[in-house]
């Protein structure tokens, strides 16, 4: 069996001259003209430089040359990620209209291999929530049901690949931001081993949480776009200096012989039919080869506590930046600790106030010891606990939410049962390990359900393998509220 | 210093690394430049930019913990956060429990050894111009701030509490300054804030009692302040306890044209920095080889390279106080190279050491490059009386405006001939004959007459040959004639 991969395919057809990159950004623009009204993916589309990308590599293959492996492909980039010349504002007040005068790798990456970045999509804003429901230019709808989220904090990303907007987007994940969103918008979404992608120009949330990722509609698309964006950067000093796994080359090699472990305590505090997806999901690994068993991770349970303590530590330092003086948002005040205060009192959303502030306490003299520095050793048993469970399992199985998407203002006045959609995803980055979240059939509800696969530092290779085994397995979805098949 | 009471000292010194780029970034790390153009999107802190470490500015780091003695260790950054309009982040990265050199120490020239806790990187902060009428920042109109300091690579060398007056405390930053430059780290300007000194003060009754509450001194912004607010300071603090008062810890502000320090902040108002981690980064673990490299490259301390000086004027007890402070000059200034070479090639080492300490000294930047070969030269010229004094200046001043060159050559073309003795004597008796006064005082009356008129009559000579007489022959050959 061999992982669908219709971005691959479309880069190809571009590549031979078969189609052209202008008209595949003109429908993409189309679609999002279209339908974007209803949905609210994008905060910014760049229909004229998306038009100009596309007509260069136009113009590349009619010179005879190699435009690159994403050749034409239009791809939706989450608007924390700095993109030269065009707004990045993170969904925040604070950052509107603010121009960056760089890209960040990631975009330079994309841009060298030809693809086409249709715009900029909506977020919780500064990536803090699970819903997309905290941003200042208001939601994203799920494309599958507009009463309910996308998932968070890459809301956007996911919503346009789900409504067919773009094959292909970029998202952060710091606590399961690129996973839970994909999973409640039916695409595969891939949060890779802390270091493999460059953070340069990514606006930091908690810096040693954050990672970008892929969204696509397939597996096989997935590790083309990992493939094309990972990889050292000297920009990075957190960026591993060491061969990047290669993903396309192994995706079609199989389960046989692998040794799945479903982590109980993910199985816990899920929702009855989305234990049963991911129940049904082992079997379907267990069919193809692998060896499928139950394994039980108990650090894991301490996951989101230990995240809460030390994500919004990181994040009270990386935004004490938005002060008003160098660019954003300034109001103006009698001097300057007054106007600091009254931008950010006026910059920010409550959401970010409440980890600003909650980030700030951990961290305080007398405090950080019984916070802070707990989490942190907290972290470390994680990390224990799933090496433990590598010993024996080359993948972890495990919803990647507990609950299917949830309505729109459900969860918003319940801060911490917010919190508790990204219980199954955070494990994985307070490890730095790789996960994908990968669309496994309808939960009661008719809406998405992923199932989440998890490995050891730097099995990219591995988990998405085995994901392209599911995927194979999968029912189908529901056709989403635009029409597209998904 | 008032009877009955001690002094202790302890000194923080933060020294701007001579890198040609910022601690984590590639913007040239450049003084005086337009505000402003020596900035991008890493030291201007914007969203999403990331630090990446110096190599050059660990290896100087190295350099200066090597210089002081130190133990070179794996090490973290951290991040102190706190806001201020010219911290790009609104936290600085530096490291803090994990620094990279610790427990050395620096031997001063009195023979004391001040011990060093740890000297650490971090980055410097941007430069705040409060525009108004008062420069501070209550009631300016507005505020500029020029980002081009903003992560200009810096050592903080922190001192034990082991200096106990003001005069050890100068000498320890003399002699700090002397090996940062020494070592290559730094050019050590103070008044240009490449070299920047707080003191910690305090005063108790006898050496065995427990520290006093001490107080931070900041502004320092030379040597002779230094001493000055210390001293302050410790008569502040010694009045405030013989009144029976107690001194409050606190960080003052040392104001030099009042003389005295003030009030900045006490420490009930002290900032909570909330360190931790700098997740941006990873630790840096120099290994053996590089530490080895390093330490290589760097040359002998201004301590041996004074000694050395001193072995060649005849050792410590025939080196006047004059000569130890022409050594410092010399050794300071990177010109004892010079030095060694004129009395190597059989100059006396008086001249060599007079001549390099107040002619060379004067333009220490060329007489550095100058080619050691012309200097040696030039000096053995003058002391083969080839030369007077004068003119060999002259001839000093061509060859370091050149940066070296043939001073028989540049003396000739000059004019320079030093006088036959027929000559010189028949010049001076023309002199003696035309002031038949003076030489009546001069032959009669006391040694400061004499010497008065000594100088009267050197200067006509000298006048009248242009400069080409020796002074010292001059007055020889009058003692002669007045018999």
């Amino acid at each position: 069996m061999t992982s669908p991969r219709p971005a691959y395919n479309l880069a190809n057809a571009v590549r031979s001259g078969a189609r052209s990159a202008l008209d595949v950004a003109e429908e993409h623009l189309s679609a999002i003209e279209a339908g974007d009204g209803g949905i609210h993916a994008f905060n910014l589309v760049t229909a004229d430089l998306a038009r100009q990308q596309a007509m260069a590599v136009d113009r590349t293959v009619a010179d005879g040359g190699n435009p690159g492996l994403l050749a034409g492909v239009p791809v939706a980039l989450k608007d924390n990620l700095c993109t030269r010349g065009v707004p990045t504002t993170c969904s925040s007040r604070m950052l509107a209209g603010w121009c960056p005068p760089y890209d960040a790798t990631v975009v330079t990456r994309l841009r060298e291999a030809g693809a086409v970045v249709l715009g900029k999509t909506n977020m919780d804003e500064f990536a803090m929530g699970s819903s997309t429901e905290t941003s200042a230019t208001g939601p994203t709808r799920n494309p599958h049901d507009t009463s309910r989220v996308p998932g968070g904090s890459s809301g956007g990303s996911a919503a346009a690949v789900a409504a067919g907007f773009a094959p292909l987007a970029l998202g952060s994940d710091t606590g399961g931001s690129i996973r839970q969103p994909a999973a409640l918008c039916g695409v595969v979404g891939m949060k890779p081993t802390y270091g493999t992608v460059s953070r340069y120009g990514l606006v930091a949330f908690a810096s040693s949480l954050d990672q970008i990722g892929p969204f696509a509609r397939t597996v096989g698309d997935a590790a083309l776009l990992f493939d094309v964006i990972g990889g050292h950067d000297p920009c990075d000093s957190t960026s591993l200096n060491r061969p990047t796994p290669r993903v396309l080359s192994v995706l079609d090699d199989g389960v046989a012989g692998l040794t799945i472990g479903v982590v109980t305590e993910f199985l816990d505090g899920a929702a009855p039919d989305v234990v049963a997806r991911v129940r049904a999901a082992a079997d379907a690994l267990a069919a193809a080869g692998a060896r499928v068993e139950e394994v039980s991770v108990p650090e894991v349970r301490f996951g989101l506590s230990a995240y809460y303590l030390i994500a919004p530590g990181e994040a009270s330092s990386n935004l004490a930046r938005y002060d008003g003086v160098r660019y954003g948002l300034r109001v103006d005040a009698e001097d300057t600790a007054a106007m600091n205060a009254a931008t950010r009192s006026t910059g920010f959303g409550a959401e970010v106030k409440r980890r600003i502030m909650l980030g700030t306490y951990v961290l305080s003299a007398g405090y950080m010891d019984a916070y802070y520095n707990q989490a942190l050793r907290v972290r470390t048993r994680i990390i224990e606990g799933f090496a433990t469970a590598y010993d024996r399992y080359d993948v972890l199985l495990g919803p990647t939410a507990p609950t299917t998407a949830f309505a729109l203002g459900e969860k918003t006045g319940d801060p911490l049962a917010m919190y508790l959609s990204d219980v199954c995803t955070i494990p994985s980055n307070l490890a730095g390990h790789p996960a994908i979240s990968v669309p496994f059939g309808a939960g009661d509800d008719g809406l998405p359900v992923g199932v989440q696969l998890l490995g050891p530092a730097l099995s990219e290779g591995t988990i998405m393998k085995t994901a392209a085994v599911v995927e194979d397995a999968a029912p189908g979805l529901p056709v989403s509220a635009l029409g597209v098949a998904v | 210093m008032t009877p009955g009471w001690e002094l202790v000292i302890g000194l923080e010194v933060h020294c701007e690394l001579k890198t040609s780029t910022k601690l984590f970034c590639g913007c040239p790390n450049m003084f005086g430049d337009e505000p402003n153009t020596n900035v991008c999107p890493v030291c201007l802190g914007l969203p999403g930019s990331l630090p990446v470490i110096n190599q050059r500015a660990v290896e100087l780091a190295m350099a200066i913990g090597t210089a002081l003695n130190c133990e070179i260790r794996p090490s973290t950054f951290h991040r102190k956060n706190y806001f201020y309009p010219d911290q790009a982040k609104d936290y600085q990265i530096s490291q803090y429990d994990e620094p990279i050199n610790v427990n050395g120490h620096l031997d001063l020239p009195d023979g004391s050894r001040v011990g060093i806790e740890r000297a650490h990187m971090e980055e410097d902060t941007g430069k705040t111009t409060h525009a108004g009428s008062s420069g501070r920042i209550h009631g300016s109109d507005y505020s500029l701030v020029d980002y081009n300091r903003s992560g200009v690579p810096l050592v903080e060398i922190v001192s034990a509490p082991d200096m106990r007056s003001s005069a050890q405390a100068r000498a320890y930053a003399s002699e700090l300054r002397a090996v940062l430059v020494a070592s290559g780290a730094s050019d050590g300007k103070m008044e240009e804030g490449s070299m920047r000194v707080d003191a910690n003060v305090s005063v108790r009754r006898s050496p065995d009692d427990p520290f006093g509450t001490r107080c931070e001194i900041k502004n320092l912004n030379s040597v002779r302040s230094l001493g000055r607010a210390i001293d302050y300071e410790a008569d502040r603090q010694i009045a405030l306890l013989e009144a029976g008062e107690s001194v409050i810890q606190q960080t003052r502000h040392w104001d030099e044209d009042a003389g005295r320090t003030v009030t900045l902040r006490s420490k009930e108002e002290a900032y909570d920095y909330r360190y931790f981690l700098e997740p941006d980064l990873v630790p840096l673990v120099p290994d053996a080889e590089w530490i080895r490299a390093v330490a290589d490259t760097m040359g002998p301390m201004p301590a041996v390279r004074r000694s050395e000086l001193i072995g060649l004027l005849g050792g410590p007890d025939v080196v006047t106080e004059a000569q130890a402070d022409q050594i410092a000059t010399v050794v300071d200034l990177g010109l004892d190279g010079l030095v060694i070479a004129a009395i190597a090639s059989g100059v006396g080492s008086g001249l060599a050491l007079a001549r390099t300490a107040n002619e060379a000294a004067t333009h220490a930047e060329a007489a550095r490059h100058l080619d050691p070969e012309s200097y040696v030269a030039l000096l053995t010229m003058e002391a083969a009386g080839e030369l007077t004094a004068t003119q060999s200046k002259t001839v000093l001043a061509e060859l370091l405006a050149a940066g070296g060159g043939d001073p028989a050559a540049i003396a000739s073309a000059k004019g320079f001939e030093a006088m036959s003795e027929d000559s010189l004597a028949a010049m001076v008796a023309e002199v003696v004959a035309a002031h038949p006064d003076e030489w009546s005082r001069f032959c009669d009356g006391d040694d400061g007459d004499r010497k008065k008129l000594t100088g009267f009559f050197t200067g006509l000579v000298m006048k009248a040959t242009r400069g080409q007489a020796d002074g010292k022959a001059v007055a020889a050959e009058l003692q002669r004639l007045r018999g």
